[in-house]
């Protein structure tokens, strides 16, 4: 079982505008990227559960040259809304630290 | 001339343009000293941006300025100095944070008030980008407003809701400007990007890179290895573009550069922009040296001409209160003690202001435990110390506050069981509540088409260089 802190060298996440979250996943170089890209818990799917979002509303991008797997989902509630819990969504990446892959 | 150095340009007849970008945001704070260095080495413009959605809806619902008039002005007489000694445009997209009409006539008054101060004559140019709610109507209903993911179509009544829209606009705007004579170019809402692009574009540069460039550059040194360490240069050609920070303790590398295209972009590769699309999955990102970065391979494909919306509506009122909680029996109880006292809090609200679920909310935050992410705690887990920070939500401040006050001995005394002692929780002000004022929020996801980048834009010209004082013309 690997977690997805001990697999990445950096994971951060922001808004993407008021409606959208990006999270980056960096590896830590092209061996790193390949030997852990393809992992079931690295899919749409698995990515979207965490966050609870379907799936078919999310975008998954693979930046080989950065060794990098971008994620970005729709926000629950636009930004800066009554319910806002993280103005500029710069937490929300602690929720896939201790993400099994 | 100035910032052309031609020896190293592959094609010695078309320009190579450098731009300063100084600082990621006006108002962050501009080093004199840095700027003096880079304009002392060559540049054709300095180019920056002064406003972001990314702070939330207030700025834009209310079209005041994030930033203090204080620290607005201190960066604008550091600029305003520059400008008028290397006599170099100067151009700032998204005056006063939402770059809605309000917010740009106040950073236009700093303007004024600094060059009155100085004795300086700039021409000043203002590019007003905010959209009549009637106009934007009579365009919807005829079909020219879209959606972006993930929101549906747009209704004409959502439009009347917004205090403010802007659209964001290109470069067309600030070229001609330029090209009218202006000194300095404020700008309403902008794209980051185009801001910086428009005088490389103006000069003949090529728009891939010139596009490329403006987002690479776009919040100053975010793609340097050091980003608090001042801003950076951009040289941009006609197939390719440099850029270095200004700093020379800084250093720009490859993976600094080609990273910030992830930077609060949800698909790194591509970037939609008024006029066209930028596609840099083809880039190439070469070390010159140990601090200047070579891009080649971004693209911009013209499309027919849009522009994105922005648009933001006033909400309900709030009013909150904070305790500190130690109290070992909570600490091992944190779930079961909030869901007790949300109901409790609840129960006391519509029974003593006999309120509806549909007229309020009482929201509990429990920082310490999960209200940043708002997911499941491990079993298990026991903090030290809770933060608790109750928000009542309500149509009026008065009726928010009544709220507040009306709970308030719950919140303060709640014990986890019935029949213990009560407990008094750390309130760390008196009086307890605290009137946060109204929330806001943003309604537009959506661009609309135009005929062209000057379509919806207004500019306005104050020239303190004539004899007619700077009368606006």
């Amino acid at each position: 079982m690997t977690r997805l802190k001990e697999a990445c060298s950096h994971l951060r996440s922001k808004n993407a505008g008021p409606f959208w979250i990006t999270v980056d996943l960096f590896f830590d170089g092209p061996a790193s990227f390949a030997a852990w890209k393809d992992r079931p818990g690295l899919s749409t799917e698995a990515l979207a559960a965490v966050f609870g979002v379907d799936p078919s509303r999310t975008k998954r991008i693979e930046a080989p040259d950065l060794s990098v797997i971008k994620f970005s989902y729709p926000r629950a509630n636009p930004q800066g809304g009554v319910g806002e819990r993280d103005m500029h969504s710069g937490q929300q990446y602690v929720l896939l630290l201790d993400h099994e892959i | 001339m100035t910032g052309t150095d031609s020896s190293s340009a592959p094609d010695a007849a078309v320009a190579w343009t450098t731009v300063v970008v100084p600082v990621g945001a006006l108002g962050a704070g501009v080093r004199a000293d840095l700027l003096e260095q880079a304009m002392a080495a060559g540049a054709d413009a300095i180019a920056l941006d002064a406003g972001s959605t990314d702070s939330g809806p207030a700025y834009l619902a209310t079209g005041k300025s994030k930033y203090s008039r204080d620290s607005l002005k201190a960066d604008l007489t550091v600029l305003m100095a520059a400008r008028d000694r290397w006599k170099v445009p100067l151009l700032i997209g998204s005056c006063g944070t939402s770059g809605c009409d309000a917010a740009l006539d106040s950073t236009r008054d700093i303007v004024l008030e600094i060059a009155a101060e100085r004795g300086l004559k700039p021409r000043i140019a203002l590019l007003y980008s905010e959209v009549d709610p009637e106009l934007l109507k009579a365009r919807n209903t005829a079909g020219r407003v879209h959606p972006l993911a993930p929101f549906g179509p747009l209704e004409n009544g959502t439009i009347d809701l917004c205090e403010h829209i802007v659209a964001l606009m290109g470069p067309e705007p600030y070229i001609a400007a330029l090209e009218a004579g202006a000194d300095i170019v404020l700008g309403g809402r902008t794209t980051d990007t185009a801001v910086l692009a428009a005088v490389p574009l103006m000069r003949g540069a090529g728009a891939g890179p010139a596009w490329h460039a403006g987002k690479i550059a776009e919040c100053g040194g975010q793609c340097t290895v050091n980003p608090i360490d001042g801003g950076v240069v951009i040289r941009v050609g006609p197939d390719s573009f440099e850029v270095a920070p200004i700093s020379d303790a800084n250093r720009c590398t490859p993976f600094t550069v080609s990273e910030h295209m992830l930077y609060e972009n949800s698909d790194p590769h591509t970037l939609y922009e008024p006029g066209g699309v930028l596609r840099v999955e083809s880039a190439r990102y070469e070390a010159l040296d140990d601090r200047r970065v070579l891009v080649t391979g971004g693209r911009f494909e013209a499309a027919p001409y849009t522009m994105k919306l922005e648009g933001a509506a006033n909400g309900p009122f709030q009013t909150l209160m904070i305790v500190g909680i130690a109290a070992p029996e909570v600490m091992t109880s944190v779930d079961v003690f909030l869901e007790r006292m949300q109901k409790a809090l609840d129960d006391r609200t519509r029974s003593v202001l006999g309120l509806s679920p549909d007229d309020y909310t009482i929201s509990l935050r429990p920082y310490g435990w999960n209200a940043v992410t708002g997911a499941p705690v491990d079993k298990g887990f026991t903090p030290r110390e809770l933060g608790l920070m109750f928000v009542a939500t309500a149509a009026t401040q008065e009726l928010a506050t009544r709220i507040a006050k009306t709970a308030n001995p719950y919140f303060f005394h709640f014990p986890l069981t019935m029949g213990m002692e009560l407990p008094s929780y750390a309130f760390p002000f008196s009086p307890a509540e605290i009137e946060r004022g109204r929330s806001y929020a943003f309604l537009l996801n959506h661009v609309i088409e135009v005929a062209d980048g000057h379509e919806l834009v207004r500019t306005t010209t104050i020239d303190l260089s004539s004899d007619r004082g700077g009368r606006p013309s």
